[in-house]
């Protein structure tokens, strides 16, 4: 049965972002806020007319009941108040609750957030040590595997099976940084190439530095609210078509496969419920934690073909000039990463493209886009289809 | 001071588990009901949700799946072993387990490498570790 329940009942009306990169003169809280004004200052909308409240988690600022800390941070006694746990998905996953809860009558105006001073909140050391905690404690943990470890293996594997090449995954990151130069508010916008991608220190064979995402202080905001009343709002809606997630394991060892991963099912869910197919995305922001992750996103979500992921970015079809423009903010690789607020900000490129504001890096065909949330180690995977009409 | 490497950690679930491993065995459970082997000890069977669980000595061999060679370690412990291998390989009765690749030509490991159990101590415990079949070396 086709699931088309949240099918244009409910539309993102204003989105936002903190100051990005290095801001040691704000907590983690205080760029959820500063994401939050900017999002609902879209909208005209007040604050005390925000009775819905979703977060994700903090590792560097472990609040206890990070939701209701957030609520009395910003003075906000929401009617539904909930925090996702699903690593970087989390993000996604907000508008699917959002959605449902609108729908259901639960709240009418949901504030997501999320984003983290992961930067400077905590030593380079520290931040590091925290990620390891997503290897399972007892049986990964003690062999000294890191994050990038799991993807490197991951890397490894599509190599092996699909013939991906170094230069293919390099381009991915040179890509996705020329697009950062293009946004006034991404953390890296220095161009490289792909030499000195291959070149840069490495991490986990095969990944190097430059194939890794960064380690921001950023915050990210979208408001959610029902397709009626986002129609009062001073703000451009953008609709909710179809979202789905699917949920395989959370550690790596426990994957049935090392290059098939749930965002197969969690986009056939969002594109059965939109009813449209990989051919109608006008662009796609993909979660773009590992430059082996985009790609691997792409052939799941049938964006091409298995394997052909490395030809397509090589070609340069993913550009912003391309024939499916991907991660036209920078991605996680080169425009912010902060804990759940990464997956956060393809979110909200993809909400500003859609409304035609991005200047010098508008994609030309704007009608429908795909964004993708993943979370642990291609664990969580949540897909959505936004679009500027309602269909 | 960079701190001791990460001790083997005792639950319910594990403990036959790490007490084998301390033995100089690697073993998995085994569904009594469906017959199921996983790695990753736990109370029921993910295939059958049977509670009756045992336990089988594995053949301490497998196969390479996947690895990486670590330059940036996750922990200040793992600092100065650096560069290391880390790798997923298939145990022959078929279970996935991350471990370590150790011992005399580590680092020529491909996929498909074949790999054979050796154990490291860790404080009282014993760590399953991995070595290429019919190398020499590791622990």
């Amino acid at each position: 049965m086709t699931d088309t329940s949240l099918r244009n009942r409910v539309a993102i009306v204003g989105v936002g972002e903190s100051e990005i990169g290095k801001i040691p003169h704000m907590t983690g809280l205080g760029l959820n806020a500063q994401a939050a004004k900017r999002a609902l200052g879209e909208t005209g909308l007040k604050p005390s007319e925000i009775d819905g409240l979703l977060t994700a988690y903090s590792m560097t600022e472990p609040y206890f009941m990070l939701g209701s800390v957030m609520c009395e941070y910003l003075g906000l006694k929401p009617t539904f108040n909930a925090s996702m746990v699903v690593g970087g998905a989390s993000p996604a996953v907000m508008l699917k609750h959002a959605a449902e809860a609108i729908v259901s009558g639960q709240a009418e105006v949901i504030l997501c957030c999320a984003g983290e001073n992961r930067a400077t909140g905590q030593t380079r050391d520290q931040a590091v040590a925290a990620l390891a905690a997503v290897g399972h404690p007892y049986y990964e943990q003690p062999y000294g595997a890191s994050i990038p470890s799991f993807y490197a293996m991951i890397t490894r594997r599509h190599m092996h099976e699909y013939g991906t090449t170094r230069e293919q995954l390099a381009q991915m990151a040179v890509t996705t940084r020329d697009h950062a130069v293009l946004h006034p508010n991404a953390h890296m916008t220095k161009p490289i190439t792909v030499e000195e991608v291959i070149n840069s220190k490495p991490i986990a064979e095969p990944l190097n530095i430059l194939d890794c995402c960064l380690i921001s202080d950023a915050g990210g905001a979208y408001i959610v609210t029902s397709a009626e009343r986002a129609k009062d709002l001073k703000s451009d809606p953008v609709y909710l078509h179809g979202i789905g997630e699917y949920h395989t394991h959370e550690h790596l060892m426990c994957s049935d496969s090392l290059t098939e991963f749930g965002a197969l099912e969690s986009g056939r869910r969002a594109y059965n419920m939109a009813g449209l197919g990989p051919t109608d995305m006008d662009f796609a922001e993909l979660y773009d934690c590992f430059s082996v992750v985009p790609m691997i996103e792409m052939e799941e979500l049938g964006l091409c073909e298995r394997g052909g992921a490395g030809a397509m970015v090589e070609a340069g079809n993913t550009r912003i000039d391309g024939q499916l423009p991907i991660n036209t903010h920078g991605g996680m690789l080169s425009h912010a990463h902060a804990g759940a607020a990464g997956g956060l900000f393809g979110i909200i490129e993809a909400v500003r493209q859609l409304r035609g504001q991005e200047g010098k890096r508008q994609v030309a065909s704007h009608d429908v886009a795909l964004v993708h949330n993943e979370g642990g180690i291609l664990s969580s995977h949540c897909t959505m289809i936004l679009g500027r009409e309602e269909r | 001071m960079v701190g001791l490497l990460p001790e083997p950690f005792v639950n319910a679930d594990s403990k036959a588990y790490w007490a084998a491993a301390k033995e100089g065995r690697l073993v998995l459970q085994q569904c009594a009901d469906c017959g199921h082997v996983e790695f990753m000890p736990r109370h029921v069977c993910p295939k059958c949700w049977s509670e009756n669980r045992t336990w089988t000595d594995a053949a301490g061999t497998g196969t390479v799946h996947s690895f990486s060679i670590v330059h940036r370690a996750p922990l200040p412990a793992f600092r100065e072993d650096c560069p290391y291998v880390v790798a997923l390989i298939d145990l022959d009765e078929g279970p996935r387990m991350i471990t370590n690749i150790v011992g005399d030509g580590a680092y020529q490991v491909a996929i498909g490498s074949k790999v054979e159990v050796c154990f490291e101590d860790r404080g009282e415990a014993k760590l399953p570790q991995f070595r290429l079949a019919g190398a020499g070396g590791g622990p």
